[in-house]
C-alpha cells in the first residue's frame, strides 16, 4: 500500500511540473506585451525597460521558465496586470465563492441523483426508469449558459421568485458587514451568525446552483443505477432474496453501499467539470468566483491572472484524482497495481 | 411469429459491430438522421437566404411565415438555426477526427510498445488531461484569432487525451493475446502486426466512445461561441445566437429558445446512441 | 404425499424457449436428505433456485409446494414469507453470498426483524452456538471471516429463523477439505436434531454418499437416474452415473 501511495504521489507531482511548463507555453502565448500592459500605454521607454527588466522578459525562455517555477515554490504567482494585485490574493477571494456554488450544486447532485438513481434500479424497464434515463439524459445534453438564461429569464426575472444575479444583496455590506474567516460567504456567515447575508446568499444561490447541479445530478443518477442493477445481480442479493427480503429493501439497505464507491469517486472527478462548467453559469449571473476573474481576465489579457487561473484549476483536478486514486486503492487492493 | 434465418456468413458480422441494443437508442439514432440531413440539405430546406437582414423585420413572433421567428436584425431564425447545424456538426466532425486520429495512433503505440515509451506518452496525456479543457480553449482561442478553426484547434488539443487513455489499454490487452504472439513469433513486423490486429481491434470502443464525445464536443463548441471565442459574424452558430440574443430572452423569447434547443437535441441525440452503443459492448451496464 | 416439505412434478424450466432442467418428480419429507448431482451445467442448481422462485427472467411450468406454499402461483407477499422463515438457502461461494458492507450481525438481525421473530439477541446467540461460531464474528465483515465460518453462518441464519427445510447449492465445493467435513458435520447433525429437510445440490459423490437418503442424477437438464442413495451409488444403472463414480479418486 505504501508504495501504491508514493508511486501515485510521484505520478501526480510529474503531472504538476507538466501543468506548469504547460501554463509557461500558454502564457507566453498570449498576444500583447505584458511590459506594454503593466506600464501602460503612455510609459516612456525608460518605464518600459524597467517593466520588462522586472519581468524578466528579455530573459531567454528557459531561464524565464526556472524564474518562474522559482516563483511559484515561494508562494509567488505573479502579480495582475488588471487589479495590481498579487495574484494569489485575487484568487483567494474569487476561489471560494467558486467553491461555494459547486459545493452547493454537488450537495443538490447527490441528494437527487442517488435517490433517483434507486428509483430507476428498483423499477429498472418500466416508467420510473425510462423517466429517470430521459431526464438524466436531457441534464448532461443541456447547454449549461442557455440553462442559466432561461432559469434566470423566467424564476428571476419574470416571475420574480429569486434574485436576478449576485452573490448577495450588496446593501447588506453596509447594514450588517461580514467577517471574513474562510472567505466562502455561506460559511462565513453561519460561523458569525449574520442571519441576513445567510439568507441572502442562499437565495441567490439557488438557481446558480441548479444550473451547475444539473450535470452531476444526471451522471450521478445513471452511475448510481448502474451500480445498484451490478450490485443486485450479485450472489449476496440472492441469498437476500432467499431470506425473505423485498426488492427495495435489498437495493437501500444491502446494494446501496457498497454501490457508493464508484459513485463517490465520481463525484470527485466531476468536481473539477463543474468548476469549469461553473464559469459559463458566474459569467451569466455574475457570481463573484473563478469564472467572472478568468473571463475578466482574458478580456483584458492579463497573462499572471490566466496562468493562475489555469493551474489552480490543474491543481484542483490532480488532486481530485489523487484521492480518487488512493481511496480507490483501499477499497479495491486491485486497483493498486494499475 | 416471424421465423429467423441466420446465414454462417452474418455471425461474425453480429459479432463485432453492437447492435442497436433498445429502441430509446434506436430514438438517438433516428435524430442523429435527422439533424444531419437537416444541416446537409440546409441551403434547400431553408425558407430564407442565410444573411438576409431585413431592418423591417425584426423581432418578429413566431408565425407562419417564421416559424421560429426573426433575429435582432431580422433574420429568420429557423435558417439560422439549418445553417448553425452545419457549423455545429462540421466542428464536431473535424475536432473528432483530429483528436481520435492523434489519439488512437499515439495510444496505440503506447499499448503495444509498453516500457518507458508507454511511460512518457501516458505521462504526457495525464497532463494535457489535467488541464481544463474549456480553459485551454478559452486560451487558445485567445491567442489565435477568435473563429471555427480556432474552436477546432483548441477542442481538439484537449480532447484526443481520452483517446490515447482508451486506444493505450486496449492494445496493451489485444498485444498479449495468443494470435499476436504467434503473428511476433513469426517475425512479423511490428508496424504490421499494429495495422492487422491491434487497430482493428481497439476500433469498436472507438467507435463508441466518438458517438459519446460528439455531444460534449458540441456542448464545448457553443459555449466557446457563447463566450465570443468561437464562430464570428455572419456565420450562423448555435452558442453565438444565444448569446447575441440573451440581453431579449425576456421580451423576444424565440431568439434564445430555439438555438438552445437546437444544441440540446443534438447533444442529446448523440448521448442517447452513444449510451446505448456503450450498454451493448459492456453488458454489465445493460439492462435485461 | 401431503407430509413431504418439498414437492415438485413435471418441474420444467426454461430461458427464452429453452429448457434447461426438466425434473418429472422430486419429494424431500421432513428429515430427509436429498441430493441432486451432475456435472456444472445440467440443470441441478437451476432446479433449487426455481423452488424458491429466485430464477430470474426463466419460465418455470409444474407444480412446485414446499411446505404446503405453491410456489408459481404463490402472491410476491406470501412468497417473501417463505423464503428464509420456513424454507433458506445456503450457496456456493460462502464470501459472495454476503453483502460486502454489511456486518453479519446486522444482516442476521434485519431478516429476523423481517420476519417478526422476538427476542432477536437470545435467538441469534443461540444459533450461532448450534453451529458452533463464536457470537464475537457478529459483528465482523464477511471479509473478515473464513469461508467454513461464512458458510455455518449462513446456516446458522436458517436455524435462527426456524426453517424446516434447506436447500444446499454446492455448499462445500469453494471450501478446503477439512472445514468441508465441519460445514457436513452440522448439516447432518441438525437434520436429526430438527427433523430438516435437506435439498442438496453437488458434483461431489464423495460427500452425497455420505449424507444422502436418495439420490436424483441429472445431465443435459434432464433426471437420468434416481433412487436410494445406497442403490444408485453402488448400482449405477445409468452410463453416466458409472462415468461420474468412476471420475472419482
Amino acid at each position: 500500500m505504501l508504495r501504491y501511495l508514493a508511486r501515485r504521489l510521484g505520478q501526480a507531482l510529474l503531472v504538476v511540473a507538466g501543468v506548469v511548463v504547460l501554463t509557461f507555453a500558454v502564457m507566453r502565448l498570449v498576444p500583447g506585451d505584458p511590459a506594454v500592459a503593466f506600464a501602460g500605454p503612455k510609459a516612456t521607454p525608460e518605464q518600459l525597460a524597467a517593466a520588462r527588466a522586472r519581468f524578466g522578459l528579455d530573459d531567454p525562455l528557459p531561464a524565464q521558465l526556472l524564474t518562474y517555477v522559482r516563483d511559484l515554490l515561494a508562494g509567488d504567482w505573479g502579480v495582475s496586470l488588471r487589479t495590481r494585485q498579487p495574484v494569489r490574493d485575487d484568487l483567494y477571494l474569487a476561489f471560494p465563492a467558486s467553491l461555494e456554488l459547486v459545493g452547493t450544486a454537488l450537495l443538490i447532485a447527490v441528494v437527487l441523483g442517488i435517490p433517483l438513481g434507486v428509483l430507476a434500479a428498483r423499477y429498472k424497464t418500466k416508467f420510473p426508469d425510462f423517466g429517470v434515463r430521459v431526464g438524466s439524459m436531457l441534464a448532461v445534453s443541456v447547454p449549461v449558459f442557455w440553462l442559466a438564461l432561461a432559469l434566470q429569464t423566467i424564476f428571476a426575472s419574470n416571475l420574480g421568485w429569486f434574485p436576478i444575479a449576485g452573490e448577495y444583496d450588496s446593501a447588506l455590506d453596509t447594514t450588517s458587514p461580514l467577517t471574513l474567516w474562510t472567505n466562502i460567504t455561506v460559511v462565513d456567515a453561519l460561523i458569525t451568525g449574520n442571519w441576513p447575508i445567510l439568507t441572502s446568499t442562499l437565495d441567490h444561490l439557488v438557481l446558480p446552483a441548479l444550473v451547475v447541479a444539473a450535470y452531476p445530478t444526471g451522471v450521478i443518477a445513471q452511475m448510481t443505477r448502474a451500480a445498484l442493477i451490478e450490485e443486485s445481480g450479485q450472489d449476496h442479493a440472492r441469498l437476500e432474496r432467499a431470506l425473505g427480503f423485498g426488492e427495495t429493501s435489498i437495493l437501500t439497505r444491502f446494494a446501496l453501499r457498497p454501490a457508493l464507491g464508484p459513485v463517490l469517486s465520481l463525484i470527485a472527478l466531476v468536481f473539477a467539470y463543474a468548476i469549469v462548467n461553473g464559469f459559463l453559469v458566474e459569467a451569466v449571473f455574475n457570481w463573484p468566483g473563478l469564472g467572472r476573474y478568468a473571463a475578466e481576465s482574458i478580456r483584458s489579457l492579463d497573462t499572471p491572472a490566466i496562468a493562475g487561473v489555469t493551474l489552480l484549476v490543474a491543481l484542483v483536478y490532480v488532486l481530485a484524482n489523487l484521492v480518487v486514486d488512493i481511496l480507490q486503492g483501499f477499497v479495491d487492493p486491485r486497483a493498486r497495481t494499475r | 411469429m416471424t421465423t429467423e434465418t441466420r446465414t454462417p456468413e452474418t455471425q461474425p458480422l453480429r459479432r463485432t459491430l453492437p447492435r442497436i441494443p433498445d429502441r430509446f437508442a434506436a430514438f438517438g439514432a433516428v435524430l442523429i438522421v435527422v439533424v444531419v440531413l437537416a444541416a446537409v440539405l440546409a441551403p434547400w430546406l431553408a425558407p430564407y437566404p442565410v444573411d438576409d437582414p431585413r431592418p423591417l423585420e425584426r423581432l418578429l413572433p413566431p408565425s407562419g411565415a417564421h416559424w421560429f421567428g426573426t433575429d435582432q436584425v431580422g433574420r429568420d431564425v429557423l435558417t439560422r438555426i439549418l445553417y448553425g447545424g452545419r457549423t455545429s456538426l462540421f466542428i464536431a466532425v473535424a475536432v473528432l477526427a483530429v483528436s481520435a486520429l492523434a489519439g488512437v495512433t499515439l495510444g496505440v503505440v503506447a499499448g503495444y510498445a509498453g516500457g518507458w515509451i508507454r511511460d512518457v506518452i501516458m505521462r504526457v496525456t495525464d497532463v494535457f488531461l489535467a488541464f481544463p479543457a474549456l480553459l485551454l480553449s478559452l486560451a487558445l482561442a485567445v491567442v489565435l484569432q477568435p473563429g471555427v478553426n480556432t474552436v477546432i484547434l483548441a477542442i481538439a488539443v484537449t480532447w484526443w487525451p481520452w483517446y490515447t487513455r482508451l486506444a493505450a489499454s486496449m492494445a496493451a490487452s489485444i498485444a498479449t493475446r495468443p494470435y499476436v504472439d504467434a503473428a511476433r513469433c513469426l517475425g512479423v513486423p511490428a508496424p504490421l502486426i499494429i495495422l492487422r490486429h491491434v487497430l482493428p481491434n481497439s476500433l469498436t470502443p472507438v467507435l463508441v466512445q466518438l458517438s459519446l464525445d460528439a455531444g460534449g464536443v458540441i456542448l464545448t463548441s457553443a459555449a466557446l461561441s457563447y463566450l465570443g471565442l468561437g464562430a464570428q459574424e455572419p456565420t450562423a452558430e448555435w452558442g453565438l445566437m444565444v448569446q447575441q440574443g440573451q440581453t431579449l430572452f425576456t421580451t423576444n423569447w424565440w431568439v434564445v429558445t430555439f438555438p438552445g434547443l437546437a444544441i440540446l437535441v443534438t447533444a442529446f441525440a448523440f448521448n442517447v446512441l452513444g449510451e446505448g452503443l456503450r450498454n451493448a459492448l459492456d453488458p454489465r451496464r445493460a439492462v435485461k | 404425499m401431503s407430509d413431504h416439505l418439498i414437492e415438485a412434478r413435471d418441474l420444467r424450466v426454461s430461458y427464452g424457449g429453452r429448457v434447461v432442467a426438466e425434473v418429472p418428480r422430486l419429494d424431500v419429507g421432513a428429515g430427509e436428505c436429498v441430493a441432486i448431482v451432475g456435472e456444472s451445467g445440467s440443470g441441478k442448481s437451476t432446479t433449487l433456485l426455481s423452488l424458491l422462485g429466485l430464477t430470474q427472467n426463466a419460465e418455470i411450468s409444474g407444480q412446485v409446494r414446499v411446505c404446503g406454499v405453491d410456489v408459481l402461483t404463490a402472491s410476491p407477499r406470501a412468497l417473501r414469507e417463505l423464503r428464509g422463515a420456513r424454507a433458506a438457502l445456503v450457496m456456493q461461494s460462502p464470501h459472495a453470498a454476503l453483502s460486502p458492507a454489511t456486518r453479519l450481525g446486522v444482516l442476521m438481525r434485519r431478516a429476523l426483524k423481517l420476519h417478526g421473530v422476538r427476542d432477536v439477541d437470545r435467538t441469534m446467540a443461540r444459533a450461532m452456538e448450534e453451529v458452533l461460531l463464536d457470537r464475537e464474528l457478529l459483528r465482523r465483515y464477511p471479509h473478515e471471516v473464513s469461508g467454513g465460518q461464512a458458510q455455518r453462518f449462513a446456516i446458522a441464519l436458517a436455524i435462527a429463523l426456524g426453517a424446516e427445510v434447506i436447500l444446499a447449492d454446492e455448499p462445500t465445493s469453494a471450501l478446503d477439505v477439512t472445514v468441508q467435513a465441519e460445514v457436513v458435520g452440522v448439516l447432518r447433525r441438525l437434520r436429526a436434531e430438527r427433523d430438516l429437510a435437506l435439498l442438496l445440490v453437488s458434483h461431489d459423490l464423495a460427500l452425497v454418499s455420505t449424507i444422502a437418503d436418495r439420490v436424483l442424477v441429472m445431465k443435459d437438464g434432464a433426471v437420468v437416474e434416481s433412487g436410494p442413495a445406497a442403490t444408485v451409488l453402488a448400482e449405477p444403472s445409468h452410463p453416466y452415473t458409472r462415468e461420474l463414480l468412476e471420475a472419482l479418486p
